[in-house]
């Protein structure tokens, strides 16, 4: 384990450690932990800004996750050794004042045949089904990653009355827009896949279009809130959706 | 009238790949393109087209084709039977289908992938830079499907001049001894006897792998502190070990990121190689260091360009 600790500042702040571990000779993941953290997911999405910036001659692309960034890159053009020594230089020395972040607000039905989870997970805790709108709804959330299928967003910040273990016996298929959630964690789904999370609502939104000029609404370490809108809304706005509009409100960055 | 390859039968699994939809897999989205990048990149050279014009991968055998509304040049890459309205001709060189022509490519002889690249390439959109089929999501290639019976696939450019190339299969074998890898990055997942149980034992290839993953049979590793892992992104050539210690090799479709601790990587090459390999076969690893498979990347790369300069023109059919 790395430690970065040069940078001046003498106060009492934790040194950045780090691995950088080879995957084969096209690939090496820094790592910043091994746990889903927000601090561990803030020094991952710094490094991944960083390496981009830094715009190193054979690096190919990142996938920057919960706690590390995967690069790739191309042997015939750096060697490991010479990228090792580089990307170690990237790794920010403290966790820094995070840059402005895209705010997204995005409209959800809840509960109903939107949500068809909404009232057991409201049980399970004791509280009404709105409680659990306005607790889900009420809390800003932050993109972990991307993962998993693509533009799938899994995002932290669930309030802990929310906690939830994940099904028994995962669906074999929720519709894309889900908007569910599963342990400590919350997603939006973008397509329709199997899935063992709880479905609290639906977003008429597409997280992922290929026919759009920005094919992805969301990225890794953007921010998001929920705006709970009745069934007919819903359908009016999916109509706008599917004529290509996106209805999810962006916030400029202050 | 535009020039069309029709598919009349495409064989077990045939869908449109170029070298992969690279700089999205940070949005979720799987690399793809061919499993076989070295074979990929022999068909393309046989026709003339830049090294990553997108061709057709074809599985197991080669379905039947044909060409609508004028001529054009194609090739076949891999070792697979090819016969041109009856007539049974080598793999490995550019012919020139007329219109009406049959193209019929047989079962492979140990081979799992082939090639078959138009001249010119295919008129197709790419969908976020490639034209590389995604099944899974719908990305790419014709309508983002597999190829299916009467699936006409448009051609771009299909004009030559020049005559047509062949090369000498002999060329275009791959290596047969254990496939390379380097440790890593969760190696420290499995302890001493497991890390050697990798190395030491054969692995059958399991019936139930496509262009996803490869899955191995043989005795299971043991994990040395549960196999579950915060989700971090996959390298290509990524080998992960479920719970049951059973490693899977990741492949071209693989999902961008996953929660398995991956024992170790191909080396980029050997990966060719894995998208030749056919239920029933085995593999064994060996494990070497970073700085052995970045000689070996450029010994492949040096590779591909003798076997550019070996090109010649075909004989006459």
């Amino acid at each position: 384990m790395a430690k970065n600790t040069s940078g001046g500042a003498q106060r009492a702040v934790a040194p950045v450690e780090f691995r950088i571990l080879q995957a084969g000779d096209q690939a090496m993941s820094v790592e910043f932990g091994t746990t889903v953290d927000e601090r561990i997911n803030r020094l991952a999405q710094a490094f991944d800004r960083r390496l981009s910036a830094a715009a190193i001659e054979g690096v190919l692309e990142a996938v920057p996750t919960y706690r590390a960034v995967l690069v790739l890159y191309d042997p015939l053009r750096i060697r490991a050794a010479d990228l090792r020594k580089r990307l170690a230089k990237l790794v920010p020395a403290r966790l820094e004042e995070e840059v402005a972040a895209r705010r997204w607000t995005i409209p959800v039905a809840y509960g109903g045949a939107h949500g068809i989870d909404l009232d057991a997970v409201a049980a399970r805790h004791g509280l009404g089904a709105a409680d659990v709108v306005a607790l889900h709804a009420g809390a800003e959330y932050r993109v972990y990653m991307i993962g998993f299928a693509p533009g799938f967003a899994y995002l932290g910040g669930l309030p802990e009355r929310l906690h939830t273990p994940r099904l028994e016996s995962p669906r074999l298929a929720v519709p894309a827009g889900s908007v569910a959630i599963g342990g400590v964690q919350a997603a939006i789904m973008s397509v329709e896949i199997p899935s063992g999370w709880h479905m609290l609502g639906r977003t008429p939104e597409k997280l992922f279009d290929p026919r759009r000029s920005a094919p992805f609404l969301l990225a890794a370490g953007d921010r998001v809130r929920f705006d709970p809108v009745s069934p007919e809304d819903y359908a009016r706005l999916e109509a706008r959706v599917a004529q290509g509009e996106v209805v999810a409100r962006l916030e400029a960055a202050p | 009238m535009s020039v069309h390859l029709r598919c009349v039968n495409p064989g077990a699994l045939a869908t449109v790949q170029d070298a992969g939809r690279m700089g999205y897999q940070r949005y979720g989205v799987p690399p793809s393109g061919a499993v076989d990048l070295f074979t990929f990149h022999i068909a393309n050279a046989l026709v003339g087209n830049d090294p990553d014009e997108a061709a057709i991968e074809f599985t197991l055998t080669g379905g039947s084709w044909t060409v609508e509304g004028g001529a054009c040049r194609v090739a076949v890459a891999g070792a697979f039977p090819v016969a041109l309205n009856g007539t049974t001709l080598p793999a490995f060189r550019a012919l020139d289908l007329a219109p009406g022509d049959l193209l019929k490519i047989g079962v492979g002889a140990g081979a799992a992938r082939g090639y078959l690249a138009v001249a010119g390439g295919f008129a197709i959109e790419p969908v976020l830079g490639s034209r590389a089929t995604h099944v899974r999501s719908g990305l790419g290639g014709l309508d983002g499907k597999a190829l299916a019976k009467g699936a006409r696939l448009a051609l771009r450019a299909p004009e030559v001049s020049d005559p047509p190339l062949a090369l000498d299969p002999r060329l275009a074998r791959h290596d047969p001894g254990a496939l390379r890898v380097v440790p890593g990055p969760q190696d420290d997942y499995f302890d001493a006897a497991a890390l050697h149980a990798f190395v030491a034992q054969p692995w059958r290839m399991h019936p139930q792998s496509d262009r996803m993953g490869l899955r191995l049979e043989g005795r299971p590793l043991q994990h040395k502190s549960g196999f579950n892992i915060v989700s971090d992104g996959i390298a290509p050539g990524s080998i992960q070990v479920p719970g049951n210690g059973l490693p899977i090799v990741l492949l071209a479709d693989r999902q961008s990121t996953g929660g398995y601790p991956k024992i170790a990587t191909v080396v980029s090459a050997d990966l060719p190689r894995l998208g030749q390999l056919r239920p029933g076969d085995t593999v064994r690893f060996e494990a070497i260091t970073v700085e052995a498979a970045e000689t070996l990347a450029r010994e492949a790369a040096g590779r591909m360009n003798l076997l550019r300069a070996a090109l010649r023109p075909a004989g006459i059919v």
